[in-house]
């Protein structure tokens, strides 16, 4: 039972840090970025190739650390191009607008990359000895425990920063009222871009992760970003906290659902979509979210 | 050479009945939903299923239960969602699209699996055997529902229900301030709509004789949108123009054999690249009616 918890607990901190990314964006431009699982998807394979290139070289573990970054640094500026490019230019359009642009612009991104780097998936090799630890009934792999880490230090992080600096004020600021921040003299495109690259950054980490168990391919991004989105909407989206719930709270439930209440596997990704249906029909605002403005 | 034109007024008129579908959600109500593919797989599954197990089945009976299941499902994925905001709309959707797929994907024992279900045979239209062999009657016979359809619509358009439809899509609020029951119009339209891409869905599986999950993804969802935008949102005609470009440029290529030479994702990334562009530079698309002021 326990251990069920644990691997839900891993799998769902995953999808929190993709649905923080979601539910940052959607805070100061109350939009769904359809592309971000796409962006995250290509920082992956930045980073795959990055993290193959280097290790001939030098020690894997450090090499691990190198390709982690660079992915982070090229989400982070696809980010930012996509956000200058086809987001930018919608931000007082209609709400379907940057919607559509956004849709158009995850197709790109996942048959570009079908194209440049081919549909089969690429492993990426495990940069440590995965041998799992037995720790009475309990069996942790060390990677189980490398996306615990880093998950949860990056919310924790994420959270300070939120809370605690300049930017981070400025942040909650343009979510709250955007009109009212420029008027006090908040750069708003600053901070919308700056909300952009930490959010990709994140999902690049994510994204990592995750290939490390499950490869990396050409779609990777759609199914996490929709799993993520949906645990961003469960948990209120546009609230932070709210993400990282809704992101746990699915990746449990998903694992509970197959080991637990038997559901055949076959069926495991629908958990995610029937649970968004039944939380929306109970709270259309989310576990977390409420109709007070205090979103970010 | 007249095989070819054949071949692509069929696919034109089973796609223009999606876009037509679409068109009503989305033109009409403003409501954009991503699962037209999953309505259109109902219809090919619902006929599938029934031809190959009650073959003489007359024609007449065949429509009316394929339109039934269609509007069902439209009711099912229509009353818990639409009773929330737009973007959330295009979510769920998404969503029951999965479940779609999952379930023809898994339940083997109704829907063969992956591999589908194979020799669909032809149907009885009076002393007419509509088959996909003779293509010039299947072509008379797609572009029939076609026509009816499109009038169908018009007439709607222009009654009481058309206008509320409009009235709900240019602002919500108002509408249901003047004591309009939104959400059963909402539904209606979403159940019509469903009921026009399982019948497309229908033609398609008669015309194949066959019927695989993969046929029915996000993908097509995404062809239908971006045909019914780049016609233009809101204009039956402006959908057929639409569907008539997307269509020549998606299979003619195909059909004159240079598929080989152009890899299958140069066509998805067009089709992203056409929905960003026109929402940045026409987002009334090509004879669209002009975007209302008051909105932007």
């Amino acid at each position: 039972m326990l251990q069920h918890l644990l691997n839900g607990f891993t799998v769902g901190s995953i999808y929190a840090l993709v649905a923080l990314g979601y539910t940052l964006v959607y805070g100061v431009l109350k939009f769904i970025n359809f592309a971000h699982g796409d962006v995250l998807m290509i920082g992956t394979y930045i980073a795959l190739i990055v993290f193959n290139f280097l290790r001939t070289f030098i020690e894997p573990s450090i090499a691990f650390i190198i390709a982690i970054l660079a992915g982070m640094a090229s989400s982070a500026l696809l980010a930012v191009l996509i956000e200058r490019v086809a987001y930018r230019p919608l931000r007082h359009a209609p709400r379907l607008a940057p919607l559509l642009s956004a849709i158009g612009l995850s197709v790109i991104l996942s048959n570009t990359a079908a194209l440049i780097f081919g549909t089969k998936s690429q492993r990426f090799e495990m940069p440590f000895n995965n041998t799992p630890i037995h720790w009475g009934n309990l069996v942790v792999t060390p990677y189980q425990g490398l996306i615990l880490l880093t998950s949860l230090t990056m919310m924790v992080l994420l959270h300070f920063f939120i809370k605690m600096t300049r930017t981070g004020k400025a942040m909650r600021a343009v979510s709250e009222k955007p009109m009212v921040a420029q008027l006090m003299g908040i750069d708003t495109d600053r901070i919308i871009r700056f909300t952009f690259i930490l959010g990709s950054a994140l999902g690049a980490v994510a994204g990592i992760l995750v290939s490390l168990d499950y490869k990396v391919y050409p779609t990777l991004g759609s199914l996490i970003g929709l799993k993520a989105f949906i645990a961003a909407v469960i948990g209120g989206i546009g609230n932070i906290s709210g993400a990282m719930l809704g992101g746990i709270l699915l990746g449990v439930l998903e694992t509970y659902g197959v080991a637990v209440l038997g559901i055949p596997v076959g069926y495991k990704d629908s958990v995610a979509f029937v649970l968004l249906i039944i939380i929306l029909l109970w709270r259309p605002s989310g576990i977390l979210g409420s109709n007070k403005r205090e979103k970010i | 050479m007249i095989s070819l034109v054949l071949l692509i007024g069929i696919y034109f008129g089973i796609y223009a009945l999606l876009a037509l579908g679409q068109n009503l959600i989305t033109g009409m109500t403003g409501l954009l939903s991503l699962c037209q593919a999953a309505f259109m797989a109902i219809g090919a599954y619902t006929t599938a299923i029934i031809l190959t197990s009650h073959h003489p089945l007359p024609l007449a009976e065949l429509i009316v239960i394929v339109v039934f299941m269609g509007s069902l499902f439209g009711a099912m994925i229509g009353l818990p969602t639409l009773r929330l905001k737009g973007d959330y709309l295009a979510i769920a959707s998404l969503g029951f699209g999965e479940i779609v797929k999952n379930v023809l994907l898994n339940a083997d024992k109704f829907t063969g699996g992956p591999m589908g279900i194979t020799h669909i045979p032809s149907v009885q239209l009076g002393r007419i055997l509509i088959s996909p062999y003779d293509k010039s009657v299947y072509l008379i016979f797609v572009w029939g529902f076609v026509g009816v359809i499109l009038w169908g619509l018009f007439r709607l358009q222009r009654s009481r229900f058309g206008r509320a439809l409009e009235a709900i899509r240019e602002d919500e609020v108002a509408a249901s301030s003047l004591g309009l029951n939104t959400t059963l119009y909402k539904v209606v339209a979403f159940m019509i709509g469903a009921a026009i891409s399982a019948l497309a869905g229908m033609l398609w599986a008669i015309y194949n004789g066959s019927v695989i999950p993969q046929s029915f993804d996000f993908m097509l969802s995404i062809m239908v949108l971006c045909m019914v935008v780049l016609g233009g949102l809101g204009n039956y005609f402006a959908a057929l123009v639409g569907t008539m470009v997307i269509v020549i440029i998606s299979e003619l290529p195909r059909l004159l054999g240079f598929s080989v030479l152009i890899p299958a994702q140069l066509d998805q990334i067009l089709f992203g690249l056409i929905l960003v562009i026109l929402m940045i530079y026409r987002p009334e698309g090509l004879l669209g009616r002009p975007v209302s002021k008051r909105n932007s």
